[in-house]
């Protein structure tokens, strides 16, 4: 019986470290490849033996690497702010107000996040070139809209009805207007729930790679995830794949950084957004 | 619709919000009418950025519009969805996502619970596994599938060099070039990138479950394998069933991993990589169009089924 118990343990941690090597294997290949200068990438080494950065310096000389990040940047936090800004607002009338033409407009709400973008990639196009944004980053930042605003409208509307609705009533009774009710008595409490959904449409924003593609010409427009995939070496039979895993690290690094300063509330947010709705 | 005292109203939002009940206050009236007022910039938007979008898009379909002038074109009826049901190049792409979505999907599904069931036991560290898990979801799927290419490489992989040790193979593979090979190539990458996805949805239903029955199981000395199959399937299904719709819809319209890991490849095109091929590479807008409306309705398919079986419950709360 003893022995049994013993052998079930063991056997429950090598599971665990299965789980776990198989889960960050992966990037930690990339980041010894990295590190890898020459000749040396082309030998399987579990540990670079002599670890250099000429990768890392080679990307942002091959390419507009630096320009490639900015790009991002701009793109995803502007994303962010205007997707708040928007359901913020949006979603204090479908949480907390009834009205008729509720239900369907959060149907239609969830719809949207449900688009697939390729859908739209034609009608998308008109508009952009249009509206005269094609290789242009406004372009992207109106774009990616149509997946970060449901997401958002949706996590926050889940949000707003659990907040106490006698904050609410003894605001109106003070004679608050909704406005005053949402800047002044709801905001300072959403903090959190900013923070995990900014942060969510932060990943979804900078890992965007359809429209990216599509809507941008120039490499110094292009963001990284399409700088990444669009590296090419000097003659067409080779990548240089160390530049390549270089890049990679270089954008992924600060996604884990954040991901794993937030990662309860990263759980939650993913929760909340898929199950609930 | 509308009702007699609002019917006068310049706003059609408001009349409609008025509506809803006759005992409506001036209060809730007031309200109402702020609360389509703060929506309008949301509908707006999204009134622009998905809804004409993508009526323009099902318009196209109907068109022999080129990417090179969208403004010249004619109405064609439906030659473009005859066009597409002749070509077998669109039905292996059909085949390939609907192939893609059903064996990626169940692989992660079963190995989601898995590793759900190991990090909802109790032990030191849970914390830093689950922290674990979350790294491939957050790299973005670009960013995979260039790792993957690199591991994959037939010459220098990583994963030859493991397999070859093992015995798992007798010689390297081109895991990419092969078209025997290359889609479990690339469901390999999306397994290993979203499986935390569904362990995550898992683990939190296994959260929520009640303590006390798995005391009496435990007390009754029950055969956990039969707990599980009796117990813990049945009351977590609806947030499985969730998270395998959820996931379903994402593998149905997948894009990046199979263009970044594969290019146009014909044996791992899903539908997306199809339909943008014909769009842009071709400049084919008409026929590309087609394609796209035709994935949009199999998606809609699937979004409704979605919100059947996940019974959105709209009206929890917010009275």
């Amino acid at each position: 019986m003893r022995s049994r118990k013993i052998v079930g343990r063991v056997l429950f941690y090598v599971l665990v470290a299965f789980i776990v090597v198989y889960t960050v294997f992966p990037f930690y290949w990339a980041i010894v490849s990295s590190l890898k200068a020459g000749s040396g990438l082309f030998q399987v080494e579990f540990w670079p033996a002599n670890p250099a950065w000429d990768n890392y310096v080679g990307v942002f000389q091959g390419q507009p690497f630096g320009r490639n990040i900015l790009n991002s940047v701009i793109v995803a936090v502007s994303v962010v702010v205007l997707s708040l800004f928007i359901a913020v607002t949006a979603s204090y009338s479908l949480g907390r107000v009834q009205f008729r033409g509720r239900t369907t407009l959060l149907l239609v709400v969830l719809s949207v996040s449900m688009f697939p973008q390729v859908a739209v990639l034609s009608g998308m196009f008109e508009l952009i070139r249009w509206l005269g944004l094609y290789n242009n980053l406004l372009g992207l930042i109106l774009s990616y809209m149509i997946f970060t605003l449901p997401f958002t409208v949706w996590v926050l509307t889940t949000f707003m009805r659990e907040l106490p609705k006698e904050l609410e009533e003894a605001a109106i009774v003070d004679g608050a207007s909704p406005w005053v009710v949402i800047t002044r008595v709801f905001l300072p409490l959403m903090g959190p729930a900013l923070a995990t959904t900014g942060l969510l449409a932060f990943i979804a924003a900078w890992n965007e790679f359809l429209f990216a593609l599509s809507f941008t010409l120039s490499n110094e427009m292009r963001t990284v995830p399409v700088a990444i995939a669009l590296i090419t070496g000097t003659s067409q039979f080779e990548l240089p794949w160390g530049n390549i895993m270089a890049a990679s690290v270089i954008v992924t690094v600060p996604l884990l950084v954040l991901v794993m300063i937030f990662q309860r509330k990263i759980v939650s947010g993913l929760t909340a957004g898929a199950v609930k709705g | 619709m509308t009702t007699v005292y609002d019917a006068g109203r310049a706003t059609a939002p408001a009349a409609r919000g008025g509506a809803a009940s006759s005992r409506g206050s001036l209060l809730t009236r007031r309200r109402r009418r702020a609360a389509w007022l703060f929506l309008a910039p949301m509908i707006l938007v999204l009134a622009l950025v998905a809804g004409w979008p993508l009526l323009r898009t099902i318009y196209f379909s109907f068109t022999d519009a080129t990417l090179y002038d969208l403004e010249y074109h004619e109405f064609i009826g439906l030659l473009n969805f005859y066009y597409l049901a002749i070509d077998p190049h669109w039905w292996r792409a059909v085949w390939n996502t609907v192939f893609f979505a059903v064996v990626s999907v169940s692989i992660e599904t079963v190995l989601g619970m898995v590793i759900a069931l190991t990090l909802n036991a109790h032990m030191p560290g849970r914390g830093l596994l689950r922290a674990a898990m979350l790294i491939p979801w957050a790299i973005p799927t670009v960013v995979s599938a260039q790792m993957w290419g690199w591991m994959y490489h037939d010459l220098y992989g990583v994963i030859n060099e493991i397999f070859l040790f093992v015995g798992l193979i007798d010689q390297p593979r081109a895991w990419i070039a092969d078209p025997d090979l290359s889609m479990y190539a690339v469901i390999a990458v999306d397994v290993w990138k979203t499986t935390p996805f569904m362990t995550l949805l898992i683990l939190a239903a296994l959260q929520l479950l009640p303590g006390e029955v798995y005391e009496a199981a435990r007390v009754d000395g029950i055969n956990p394998v039969k707990v599980f199959f009796k117990v813990t399937l049945p009351l977590i299904k609806p947030a499985l069933m969730v998270a395998i719709i959820f996931r379903t819809l994402d593998a149905l319209r997948i894009f990046d991993l199979m263009y970044v890991l594969t290019g146009n490849s014909r044996a791992t095109a899903s539908m997306s990589v199809y339909a943008r091929q014909q769009l842009v590479d071709f400049q084919d807008v008409g026929y590309g169009s087609a394609a796209s409306t035709f994935l949009f309705l199999i998606i809609a398919a699937f979004t409704v089924i979605y919100i059947t079986v996940g019974k959105v419950n709209f009206d929890q709360g917010g009275k």
